[in-house]
């Protein structure tokens, strides 16, 4: 079991590593053989048309899914030599929807994010329910602990969401769509919060969000994977694959690029 | 931010203050179950004093201790096992289906005990097949549900949950038919296991173990409960194995609803509104809730068999009558105090 631990992460392995990876469902391919590989402190962006597979690749770099060719790997080693529990210390899934089908206080949603952290019979003690409050104020929901996640508006029970999984406290963000319901300042505050995180010192953080705004991926990512819904795939750094022309193809609509105070935005035109 | 720290404060719910004191939930529970108990061997048409209880189930002679030791306490048992069953199976369905609308009963584990129990009874078997039968019944419900629910391994919770609705109603067209085709004179018998009758249940002590043991299995995996009920995706993404889990889950919860069924037949209401009773007033958290969830389902039975035999002795009601009878006012009450409306 030490030995075990000691072998996870690889030391020096990048965060995520996918090798030749192809994934097919049902009876489409969704991208070609591609690799990607995410050092400490560098966030890739998915972009694409709906339907592109963007939720699927991203549940394939969170191993929640067999890749149909190829490997994932996350700290120099596939999934499958990673004990749940350890995986789920390491990387971590904000999902694209959050279910509440049972009222329960925010606090207690947020401490969900602990479960990997707790022994069998552990249960959360103050110093979890300190991380949870400390997640929920840096997503500007202090305050809210007792409030029950199903009288929450869209927007903060996405926070609610982030903060569980910034409770987590993984190594890895994996972030499906993140700015979901989130309005515009607090879409920067998300972006922002992440980026903080990936910079701090002293930890060795990475992140991939799937994003629907061309603009906000200029601005937030290192990397970026644009599929293009046929199979293709273009990936690579974010000057490399932010083009007018191959977004326009992807998304299937004509794309201006404009330089404006040293900032890249995209106009459809 | 003022607004904000006020609605939050309004939103307050006692549930939450509540949680913090487990122990004192459980010595209420624990006291309640107790008094329960007591009163189901201290009523009934033989007057019995408090004092001669403890008396009689430390083995003093007479007639009074008789009737203790082997009518009245094999039947408080056998209704309060059944209830912690039923409570228990249901608060880990409402996890497994991920609704609260589902009950032990959903899957058709009831409707395949009736099937089998009826049968027998229509045949006249002795009681001893009737009870073999009902629980074979329920097996083969279980494993056509699973079987067919899991069949091309996609194993998803609608399709379990449709699965499990429909061959329940092919039971229940299989039980009208039961009913209608039976020999008048054991049509009535029929409808009291129907509705479900502790009358003949004679020895509760397996049920109990099997409770117990239940209760110690489930407990070391409550929390990952909490973490499946908000989603089976974050579930496997916080390191739980959800696909072990749900399965272990389905099968206990359908042991568990075969043996209470067995024991006093399809007593109704139980499993579905005593895990929502206890959500209410506890919150939803499973290593509160399943525990709290099988002592209160077995108190509000043994209330309920109790006032069964007594209140219109010697004319014996339907226990699931009873629990509908006390449940409801009780449900409605604490849904209209909780300003959320939701259990």
């Amino acid at each position: 079991m030490n030995a075990a631990r000691r072998a996870l992460p690889v030391d020096d392995a990048p965060l995520l590593e996918a090798e030749r990876l192809a994934l097919e469902v049902g009876e489409r391919w969704l991208c070609c053989e591609f690799s990607l590989s995410l050092a400490a402190g560098e966030c890739l962006v998915l972009l694409g048309p709906n339907g592109a597979g963007k939720t699927t690749l991203l549940h394939t770099l969170a191993g929640l899914r067999e890749p149909t060719v190829g490997e994932v790997r996350i700290g120099g080693l596939p999934y499958a030599a990673w004990p749940a529990l350890e995986a789920a210390r390491f990387r971590g899934l904000l999902a694209q929807q959050q279910p509440d089908p049972f009222a329960a206080s925010v606090l207690e949603t947020v401490l969900v994010g602990r479960h990997p952290h707790l022994g069998r019979w552990g249960w959360e003690g103050p110093q979890d329910v300190a991380i949870a409050r400390a997640a929920l104020e840096s997503v500007g929901l202090a305050g809210f602990e007792q409030r029950d996640v199903q009288t929450l508006s869209g927007g903060e029970r996405q926070r609610v969401g982030i903060a569980t999984l910034l409770a987590q406290a993984p190594r890895l963000f994996l972030l499906d769509e993140p700015l979901n319901h989130l309005d515009l300042h607090h879409q920067i505050a998300a972006l922002e919060l992440f980026q903080r995180l990936l910079r701090e010192q002293g930890t060795a953080r990475g992140s991939v969000l799937v994003l629907h705004d061309i603009n906000l991926a200029a601005r937030y990512a290192d990397h970026i994977i644009l599929l293009d819904g046929r199979g293709g795939v273009i990936a690579g750094d974010r000057d490399a694959v932010l083009r007018a022309d191959l977004l326009g193809q992807a998304f299937g609509h004509p794309l201006r690029r404009i330089e404006h105070e040293g900032r890249v935005v995209f106009l459809p035109d | 931010m003022p607004a904000v720290a006020l609605r939050g404060e309004s939103r307050l719910s006692p549930a939450m203050r509540r949680r913090r004191a487990p122990l004192a939930i459980a010595a209420v529970l624990l006291s309640a179950a107790a008094m329960a108990l007591l009163w189901a061997l201290v009523a009934g048409d033989l007057p019995v004093a408090a004092t001669d209880v403890f008396a009689a189930l430390a083995g003093a002679e007479g007639m009074g201790a008789t009737v203790i030791r082997e009518l009245r306490l094999p039947r408080a048992l056998a209704a309060f096992a059944c209830g912690g069953l039923l409570a228990t199976a249901g608060a880990l369905m409402q996890v497994l289906l991920r609704n609260p609308l589902a009950d032990p009963y959903i899957l058709g584990i009831s409707g395949g005990a009736a099937v089998g129990a009826l049968g027998a009874m229509m045949l006249g078997a002795a009681l001893f097949w009737v009870d073999v039968s009902a629980f074979a019944g329920a097996l083969a419900a279980m494993l056509l549900v699973f079987g067919l629910a899991h069949g091309d391994g996609s194993w998803t919770q609608t399709r379990l949950l449709l699965t499990g609705v429909i061959v329940a109603a092919g039971c229940g067209a299989a039980v009208s038919l039961m009913l209608a085709l039976a020999p008048d004179t054991r049509v009535m018998s029929m409808l009291f296991w129907m509705m479900g009758d502790a009358s003949a249940a004679a020895r509760p002590w397996p049920a109990l173990a099997v409770l117990a043991l239940a209760l110690v299995a489930v407990m070391p995996y409550a929390r990952d409960l909490n973490v499946l009920a908000r989603g089976e995706l974050s579930a496997r993404a916080l390191g739980v194995r959800v696909g072990h889990l749900r399965v272990a889950l389905y099968v206990l919860a359908s042991l568990l609803t075969a043996t209470a069924v067995t024991l006093v037949g399809s007593v109704g209401f139980v499993g579905l509104v005593v895990p929502h009773l206890v959500r209410l007033a506890l919150g939803n958290d499973q290593r509160v809730l399943i525990p709290a969830a099988a002592l209160a389902g077995g108190t509000l039975l043994t209330l309920a068999d109790t006032a069964a035999r007594t209140v219109m002795a010697p004319q014996q009601l339907p226990v699931g009558v009873l629990t509908a009878l006390i449940g409801v006012p009780v449900f409605l009450f604490l849904l209209s105090r909780n300003p959320r409306g939701t259990p």
